[in-house]
């Protein structure tokens, strides 16, 4: 059988051997206790009901976790080039990045509506918390980790400082970039989620998929609870699924990690 | 009245930092068109040489000229082939090729010029596109001496290129390094660990010995170029590589550098 036929068939079927599970243990939960995992139908009758206001929810937080992580990419890259200038500068200031990224985003929450209001913008700017780490460390280490040889070859050629940035340092760090995008771009949606839930605001735009699922668990919607996080999970993967692409189409011709499939 | 010397070494030493003088009295000249190989034990300082030649790295003692001025001064005429091919892996052949120029500013049109010239001459047109990692190691080895050619050296460092690749290759190579020199008159110093490799190539042959590095012996290698594959079966040639293993044999055997493993460059 094709190698993608099978890479296609065995997860999908996975995915019915699941969906047949949940339906079983659906089945053979009692009747006033069922409400615990509402049917794989029941769900998707959720998903088609609540259309519109998912539709609204789900634009919200794209907005708002596009809006954090393209701020997260922007900014990482600029520190990350800084701190690739010195270990002086690397010492001072990894502890406190550390220290944003140890500080739960609950608790950052209530500080960004004090700061910039609830809504969108407290949203972006959570988002932007939580994905800028991955992507600051893993750049920084790319840029540091130049083989030595090629930094040689254009000491030789006397390189000026910015040619070796974006002629050496800066490819050479991509795949490293990529891994901490990959990461961010998983964590992202889950922080806008997140941030909409403890900072998002139903005034203007009707709040995020965060806020609706607060919302739904308060009204005991359970089959449209999860439907938001089915909802919540595919904006992730679309997310990945981006990043993904970027990173094939900059690396696939010379990365070794693509070798394989190149061949 | 003789030509003045390409590169001259005087009473040349190096020691890194304060440690231990890793070449002493090193004094020998080089003139234009030399081949000029070198050859010695493992931390004999031959790479180092390279490195003072080629202004990586500062000299501690005596004086050292290159073509005319010092080396750091000197860097336009000196060009590089490394152990590694070291070419850029997100690069294809032909931007590898490029960049000594694009790091010298040189317009894109010339670049294209030069670039087609070296490629031609180490017969790697047809690989322009390619990217690195579709190379084998012989062919990423002569993008690397096309690379190194790009900017017309008077000069041409060599540090042991051929030394990761089969023998069938590396002979070839040879070949190929002396067919290439027909075309353009640099000056080459070539550090090896092989006699025949040696023999092959150069018109001068410095023997080195270790702890501290130090120039035992220079021997001719009075061939007569053009050199082929006929060369190697050739009478002379077989006696220059057993006389030249010879010596090396009692280089090696010196004490110092036996018993115990020698401190890195």
């Amino acid at each position: 059988m094709p190698r993608t036929l099978l890479k296609l068939l065995l997860p999908a079927l996975t995915g019915l051997v699941v969906l047949a599970v949940w339906q079983a243990v659906h089945e053979f939960l009692s009747e006033e206790m069922r409400f615990l995992l509402p049917s794989p139908g029941a769900v998707l009758q959720a998903l088609v009901d609540h259309r519109a206001t998912l539709w609204r929810a789900t634009l919200n937080t794209t907005e708002g976790a596009l809006l954090g992580f393209g701020l997260a990419v922007v900014v990482s890259v600029l520190l990350a080039v800084a701190l690739s200038l010195s270990p002086l500068v690397r010492t001072s200031l990894y502890p406190y990045l550390m220290a944003l990224q140890m500080t739960p985003l609950p608790v950052l929450a209530p500080i960004c509506v004090i700061w910039v209001g609830a809504g969108l913008r407290s949203v972006a700017l959570l988002t932007f918390v939580i994905a800028f780490f991955p992507l600051v460390v893993n750049t920084t280490q790319g840029l540091i980790s130049t083989d030595r040889n090629l930094v040689e070859l254009f000491r030789l050629y006397r390189a000026r400082p910015w040619q070796r940035l974006f002629l050496l340092q800066v490819p050479a760090a991509l795949p490293y970039f990529f891994t901490g995008l990959r990461i961010a771009a998983t964590i992202a949606p889950i922080g806008a989620v997140v941030a909409d839930m403890n900072a998002g605001s139903s005034a203007g735009d009707g709040g995020g998929l965060g806020f609706q699922a607060v919302i739904f668990a308060s009204q005991a919607r359970y089959p449209a609870l999860f439907a938001t996080a089915a909802t919540t999970c595919l904006l992730g993967f679309v997310l990945n699924a981006a990043v993904l692409a970027l990173a094939w189409l900059s690396l696939h011709h010379w990365h070794d990690s693509y070798e394989r499939a190149d061949r | 009245m003789s030509e003045p010397p390409l590169v001259e070494f005087r009473d040349v030493a190096k020691r890194f930092g304060d440690g231990p003088l890793v070449l002493e009295d090193i004094s020998f000249s080089a003139r234009p068109g030399d081949f000029l190989s070198l050859i010695g034990p493992s931390g004999c300082g031959k790479s180092t040489l390279l490195r003072l030649l080629a202004g990586l790295s500062p000299i501690s003692g005596g004086s050292l000229i290159v073509d005319g001025v010092t080396p750091e001064d000197a860097a336009a005429e000196i060009a590089f082939v490394f152990q590694e091919p070291t070419l850029l892996p997100w690069l294809n052949v032909a931007h590898n090729v490029e960049v000594p120029q694009q790091l010298r500013g040189v317009p894109a049109a010339e670049r294209t010029a030069t670039r087609r010239r070296v490629l031609d001459l180490v017969r790697l047109a047809d690989k322009a596109g390619a990217y690195p990692r579709q190379l084998s190691g012989g062919q990423k080895m002569r993008v690397s001496i096309a690379r190194a050619l790009a900017l017309g050296p008077k000069i041409l460092l060599l540090d042991e290129p051929f030394g990761a690749l089969d023998e069938m290759t590396r002979e070839h190579l040879n070949e190929e390094l002396l067919a290439i020199r027909g075309h353009g008159a640099w000056t080459a110093f070539f550090v090896t660990h092989s006699v025949a490799e040696a023999v092959f190539l150069s018109n001068r042959i410095l023997v080195m010995s270790a702890g501290p590095g130090r120039i035992h012996r220079e021997i001719a290698v009075p061939l007569p170029y053009p050199r082929t594959g006929e060369t190697r079966l050739s009478r002379e040639y077989h006696d220059l590589v057993a006389d030249v293993s010879r010596i090396l044999r009692t280089v090696e055997a010196v004490p110092a550098s036996l018993g115990r493993p020698v401190a890195p460059a």
